[in-house]
């Protein structure tokens, strides 16, 4: 595993939400396709900048790189997350009304907003909140005001009712954001998250490999092999 | 909406899952002209090869081969006084679609009913005094005998290649098997999956304990098979990505692996996909019907004649078209007339995950079945009377599937940052869990019928299911939590958590227990109480049959799957040695 240190973030962090986006050119990436991606080349198809910068810098808290383990940003969560959503992340839900948001958590997703609707909302929100707080966007927040108003969200102590939307709940963005993070982190890398099956490497999974007929009788022992990916890359 | 006119066959199938595919197979080897509709498309075996199916992502958490809610979601309220919600997502569980159905990417699990599940209602009249269940229980015998279905259970373990450890060969216990299951006229077919470790700690110290743990018996093949009909299937190689997805090494008994290679090579067999039948047609006396009508791909209306349908599709979609059809009566709770959508039930789950910081349990290395279970508490091998309720569980330790989406983290665990991202990385593959899976009661105010709000893309109400958890199955959670939890602290792990359900839960759609749902058209011995006789016939338009976990009059604690391939060849044989020749009804109301 290499060590992430603090400045390879930054740098991320850095010229992706410095860059003019439309420059840079993509199709050398797409050649390769979503496995190849860097993440500060990568000009996103769902998001506007503003949300993208929203995105990067919430991903990097979310999945942070200080620590054991890849981060986010390392990892291309982001490019995951906005390909999904333009893919049509959603599509299968049902989405015909009348829509009760009230209803008891556990009758499930009840509001009605498309995962589209929601990261568009929730960040729209979300920034409002922070420059109420704040008087600054969330992605020039200190890393600790970004994890409290993360976790505002979370524990809907951000009102979106308060902020004009009497539907959505803070926690419900919060929660699709969580997910799509770790989903794009843990994911197969043809997906765009998950670079170079970093993040399988820091926790032992190995992958697609799928067959183990001599190792199921092997009990307790660390499994010895890497990654492999739907493409057949090795990490 | 151009209407169209197809030819008449003898049989038309709706769904090819399972229960449709063993329909297809036995009617079409009679020489009858069959014709399958399936709704969703066609899964041929060369879409799984390796490493296709090996994807987390795409099968497990986007439902790659699951019907979707905006096709297919159904409405949930908890009791009758409420205005149902639609399953927008799914959750506690998901039904399959496409050629195959469910039978395609289940886990694999394949074990019987005990002979006490078979005839619970006989049990409890014996075993309980008047007035100890719960009045508005509703819980019913199969309308057979063991001995009467035990031949189809052991054809479809042979269509299928079980593999495990024979517990009671023809009365006779034999070692390292079920001592509670009922006789069986066969062993095995094939032995049982390897242990993982996992399954390994938990049968030696539930056998410590005084239970008598066994193999999860599994319809993943442990060696080459060739099943009856001559298909054959290749030993199962540990992939790790058997349950929600297609098997990517035709290990796994699917219909596709096990009867459609062979009955799509018949010229008196042929199936058409994305075929959505939205009703069957009647006669104008509604005794018999005509056949089905469909909507195509292309959105045409397709009028499907045939002299037998059968109804295979998922158990509430069965239910759903019974009643968009007319046939029989809907239920009403309050004056408990009618028969269609009676008796449904769900199961509950439940499990302690312990976590053991020097253990490796290489999670991905197993197959969908591989686990350990015992039966030493399901009804009638413990003293459920004295306990005040009535119901069991199978307790297990199973390792289904290993990939890293989900994975569960120590209590404590934070849900995201520095914390989360250290904790999958000292924690993953170092966890096990112990498991249960519940009985489900039937009773008066859980039901199905059809939705006044919500309707389907193509204009048709939704299916409406009243259900939620009563105190019987509620003290049974709270009873195996005990059991479980004593099981775990022998095991010593370094931490713990636990996810039962309390005296107080609603059911949680949200949450996946598993796709055992049954009831809603039940088999019994009178057209008062039930929707179809013991050969899943309809009582009231003798030529369609019903076959599916839509005719179980509750739920017992084994899957499902052995069942209803048994009860469908049970019917299967009816219609061949009976029907065929003096049609009508098979059973005298």
């Amino acid at each position: 595993m290499p060590k992430i240190n603090l400045s390879r973030r930054t740098l991320l962090m850095a010229t992706a939400a410095a860059v003019p986006l439309v420059s840079m050119p993509t199709y050398r990436a797409r050649a390769a396709g979503l496995e190849g991606v860097e993440l500060q080349r990568y000009q996103p198809v769902f998001f506007a900048a503003d949300e993208w910068r929203f995105i990067l810098a919430a991903c990097d808290r979310l999945i942070p790189a200080e620590g054991k383990g890849p981060g986010a940003l390392e990892t291309n969560v982001p490019v995951f997350i906005d390909q999904q959503l333009h893919a049509g992340l959603g599509g299968d839900v049902y989405m015909d009304g009348p829509h009760k948001a009230d209803a008891a958590s556990t009758l499930g997703f009840q509001h009605n907003h498309t995962p589209q609707q929601m990261y568009r909302l929730g960040i729209k929100l979300a920034a409002q909140y922070s420059e109420r707080i704040h008087r600054k966007p969330f992605d020039q927040l200190a890393p600790a005001d970004k994890d409290a108003l993360l976790s505002a969200l979370e524990k809907n102590v951000v009102d979106f009712t308060e902020l004009g939307e009497p539907s959505l709940k803070a926690s419900q963005f919060f929660g699709q954001l969580l997910d799509d993070t770790k989903n794009g982190y843990l994911a197969d890398p043809m997906y765009g998250g998950n670079k170079d099956m970093k993040a399988w490497v820091a926790i032992g999974f190995p992958g697609a490999r799928a067959a183990y007929t001599e190792w199921v009788d092997v009990h307790d022992v660390k499994y010895p092999l890497g990654p492999v990916s739907l493409s057949g890359k090795r990490a | 909406m151009t209407n169209i006119t197809n030819d008449e066959v003898d049989v038309v199938i709706v769904g090819l899952g399972w229960a449709g595919s063993i329909m297809a197979i036995e009617l079409a080897k009679e020489g009858l002209k069959v014709r399958a509709l399936e709704r969703g498309p066609e899964r041929p075996p060369e879409d799984f090869a390796y490493p296709k199916p090996a994807d987390q992502y795409a099968y497990a958490i986007r439902n790659k081969v699951f019907v979707t809610p905006r096709d297919a979601a159904l409405t949930v309220r908890y009791n009758t006084g409420e205005t149902a919600l639609p399953t927008r997502k799914w959750g506690a569980f998901v039904p399959g679609n496409g050629v195959g159905g469910s039978g395609l990417h289940w886990t694999g699990v394949l074990i019987r009913p005990t002979q006490t599940d078979i005839k619970l209602k006989t049990y409890a009249d014996q075993a309980y005094k008047r007035g100890a269940l719960d009045p508005d229980m509703r819980i019913k015998d199969f309308p057979f005998t063991w001995e009467e279905i035990e031949p189809h259970m052991d054809k479809f373990d042979k269509i299928c290649g079980l593999s495990g450890t024979t517990g009671n060969l023809g009365g006779q216990i034999q070692p390292g098997g079920d001592p509670f299951e009922g006789p069986r006229s066969n062993p095995y077919p094939l032995p049982a999956l390897h242990d993982t470790l996992n399954s390994s700690l938990f049968a030696a110290t539930a056998r410590k304990m005084g239970y008598h743990p066994f193999p999860n018996p599994s319809a993943n093949v442990t060696q080459a098979w060739t099943n009856p009909y001559g298909a054959q299937l290749a030993p199962c190689n540990y992939c790790g990505f058997c349950s929600k997805y297609p098997c990517l090494n035709y290990s796994k008994a699917s219909p596709q692996t096990t009867i459609l290679d062979v009955v799509k090579r018949m010229p008196n067999f042929d199936y058409k996909t994305g075929a959505n039948v939205i009703r069957v047609d009647l006669h104008a006396d509604k005794k018999t019907a005509k056949g089905v009508t469909y909507i195509d791909e292309q959105q045409r209306e397709v009028f499907q004649p045939a002299k037998i349908v059968i109804l295979s599709s998922f158990q509430f979609a069965n239910v759903r078209l019974m009643l968009l059809s007319g046939i029989g009566e809907p239920y009403n709770p309050i004056t408990e007339r009618g028969v269609i959508g009676r008796n449904y039930a769900f199961l509950s789950v439940g499990d302690a995950t312990l976590f053991f910081k020097d253990k490796h349990f290489n999670p991905f290395a197993t197959a969908g079945a591989t686990g350990e279970m015992f039966n030493d508490i399901s009804p009638g091998n413990f003293d459920g009377p004295g306990l005040g309720f009535i119901g069991g569980a199978k307790i297990h330790s199973s390792q289904a599937s290993g990939a890293p989406i989900g994975t569960a983290l120590p209590p404590g665990t934070p849900a995201w940052g520095k914390g989360w991202k250290e904790g999958m990385v000292d924690w993953y593959g170092r966890a096990m869990k112990v498991s249960i899976s519940t009985s489900c009661m039937a009773y008066r105010g859980h039901y199905l019928d059809l939705d006044p709000n919500y309707k389907d893309p193509w204009g048709q109400p939704l299916l409406r299911m009243t259900f939620d958890w009563r105190q019987n199955e509620l003290k049974l959670q709270r009873h195996l939590r005990g059991i479980v939890l004593d099981i775990a602290k022998e095991l010593k792990p370094d931490a713990m958590s636990e996810n039962f359900l309390g005296l107080d839960s609603h059911w949680d759609i949200t949450k996946y227990v598993s796709t055992h749902n049954v009831g809603g058209a039940i088999m019994g011995t009178s057209p008062r109480d039930s929707a179809l006789n013991r050969y899943t016939q309809s009582w009231d338009v003798h030529n369609v049959f019903v076959p599916g976990g839509n005719a179980f009059p509750q739920n017992f604690q084994a899957n499902p799957t052995a069942l209803i391939g048994a009860i469908t060849l049970f019917a299967a044989e009816a219609i061949k040695q009976q029907y065929l020749k003096n049609p009508g009804p098979l059973v005298q109301a």
